[in-house]
């Protein structure tokens, strides 16, 4: 009597668990509304990628065109595959003093796997994550790109 | 009685005249077959290009995804576009293989499924062969279609393709043992194997209603079965595209791989017809007992459009579990067979012939 009584639970225990799968399923497919896919190129006008997206390194420059690259060259010692290349130059300070600065933050985007290193190993926060994606040129020289704009300088007070 | 505009009794019968005017009785039963052939063969084409399509947007959203989009609007002409790809695909011959098996299960695997869609009553006169043993007919005729596919597994003279087969046979023939109970459960209900009469006795209440409990679980039965017997998820460890490589159709490609497809589908909607024919009144449309207004509103949509309904309804469930459930292994699959589906059909039956002995039934 115990067997049977178990045998019939384990059923109705049974149809219970699939007809909890089919209301999550089933809460998918009535609400249309929340899919997830996108349209992509028709909707690139105003499609906004997310914070976390990792599209390509940038180095944000304020208006006055300054950045807070110091040329440490952290960077380029913690990208694994040697896609960031830094070119840095002797400045004179205004007490005199010779100091370093970044000549050219060069960004090979085609040999980068976006891990993120670079970003996380910064000590000033110089580069971050851009939400840029689309990378494709028809000549792969345009894949090299130098980060600094011309003719910027460091930001004040910036400490090494 | 509103759907008497919608009857095709009187249309066949008057076509059916104007050829004897025409031709020779002989020529005139050639002519016939030949335009129920060519009907039967346009409606499974196109039906399946129809269901391929809704099966990939129904999937799509039970993903949260949106499906084909790209092919005319909303992807409406991707299944079209498939289509004609898989025609002017090579027709790849395995050396090995045995030449004429392998040419020749395809076809029986079509042929099963046409047979079985003779006798579904579509409409009121529109129903190809009405037998006084329809329902033991498509369970006949149905289960030709495992031979169809394990000589496709043999004669493919490739491991997997065996296995797949194997797998396929125990589990269809397994299952037509559930389908055929659950189907007698209504039989015993209806008094009658005519399709024809099992929906004209559901005029006044659909069977699923009329035999509440045990026709709930016969019906039941008979959905878990039936998705089993079209070898669809979560029963489709015969053609187990991860373990398998497709099974039993793993060498065919082209209109051959494209039939086993085909058949599939179509398979899908016959199961889905059965169950709409036994279980939710065919082609006749919802009524209330005695909500007069109500009743007569829904005799004017006509009864091909309910029928569609209804099966459309079904596949829609079907596809639901498709896409839910994770595949079980074989040893699952017979247990739920041989120790579940079975003695609950034997006791449904017991319970059902109480039911109509008693008279205990709306």
């Amino acid at each position: 009597m115990n067997a049977l009584f178990q045998y019939i639970s384990t059923v109705f225990k049974g149809i219970g668990t699939l007809l909890t799968g089919m209301k999550v399923t089933g809460k998918y497919f009535f609400t249309p509304w929340k899919n997830v896919t996108q349209q992509y190129p028709e909707n690139r006008e105003t499609l906004k990628m997310f914070e976390r997206f990792r599209g390509e390194v940038i180095m944000p420059h304020n208006k006055n065109n300054e950045h807070l690259c110091t040329g440490c060259g952290i960077c380029e010692l913690n990208c694994p595959n040697g896609s960031i290349e830094i070119i840095s130059k002797m400045e004179l300070t205004e007490e005199g003093k010779k100091k370093r600065a970044i000549d050219k933050h060069i960004y090979h985007i085609g040999m980068c796997t976006f891990c993120n290193l670079c970003v996380k190993a910064c000590p000033t926060g110089a580069i971050v994550m851009g939400q840029n994606f689309e990378h494709a040129e028809w000549d792969r020289s345009k894949l090299t790109k130098v980060l600094n704009q011309p003719g910027s300088k460091i930001a004040q007070g910036v400490k090494e | 009685m509103g759907f008497n505009i919608y009857d095709f009794s009187g249309m066949t019968h008057n076509m059916h005249l104007w050829f004897l005017e025409l031709m020779s009785p002989t020529a005139a039963t050639v002519v016939e077959w030949t335009i129920i052939g060519v009907s039967y063969l346009l409606f499974i084409a196109l039906f399946g290009l129809f269901l391929v399509y809704a099966e990939r947007k129904v999937c799509a959203a039970f993903q949260q995804r949106l499906g084909p989009m790209r092919v005319g609007p909303w992807g409406i002409f991707q299944t079209i576009a498939d289509f004609i790809k898989l025609l002017m695909k090579e027709l790849i011959m395995v050396k090995s293989a045995d030449k004429f098996l392998y040419n020749l299960a395809p076809f029986i695997v079509m042929i099963a499924t046409f047979m079985a869609m003779a006798v579904l009553p579509f409409a009121k006169g529109l129903q190809t062969l009405d037998f006084d043993i329809g329902i033991f007919y498509v369970t006949a005729v149905s289960s030709i279609g495992v031979i169809g596919i394990l000589i496709a597994g043999w004669s493919s003279n490739n491991k997997y393709s065996l296995i797949g087969a194997m797998r396929s046979g125990a589990q269809i023939l397994s299952y037509e043992l559930s389908v055929s109970l659950s189907l007698v459960t209504m039989i015993i209900f209806a008094g009658s194997m005519q399709l024809s009469v099992i929906v004209e006795s559901q005029r006044d209440g659909w069977f699923l209603f009329k035999g509440h409990i045990p026709a709930l679980i016969a019906f039941v039965i008979y959905l878990i079965a039936g998705t089993a017997e079209t070898n669809r998820g979560p029963f489709d460890l015969a053609e187990a595209e991860s373990e398998l490589t497709g099974g039993f159709h793993t060498e065919y490609s082209g209109i051959k791989f494209a039939f086993f497809f085909l058949a599939e589908y179509i398979n899908l909607f016959i199961v889905a017809a059965m169950a709409t024919t036994v279980f939710l009144g065919g082609w006749m449309p919802l009524h209330f007992g005695s909500i007069e207004s109500f009743n007569t509103i829904m005799d004017f949509i006509p009864p091909i459009v309910w029928f569609f309904l209804k099966v459309c309804g079904v596949m829609f469930l079907i596809m639901w579990f498709k896409w839910t459930f994770p595949r079980l292994r074989v040893d699952q699959i017979l247990t739920l067979e041989w120790k579940y589906l079975l003695p609950i059909n034997l006791v449904n039956i017991l319970l059902m012939s109480l039911v109509v002995l008693t008279k205990f039934h709306l």
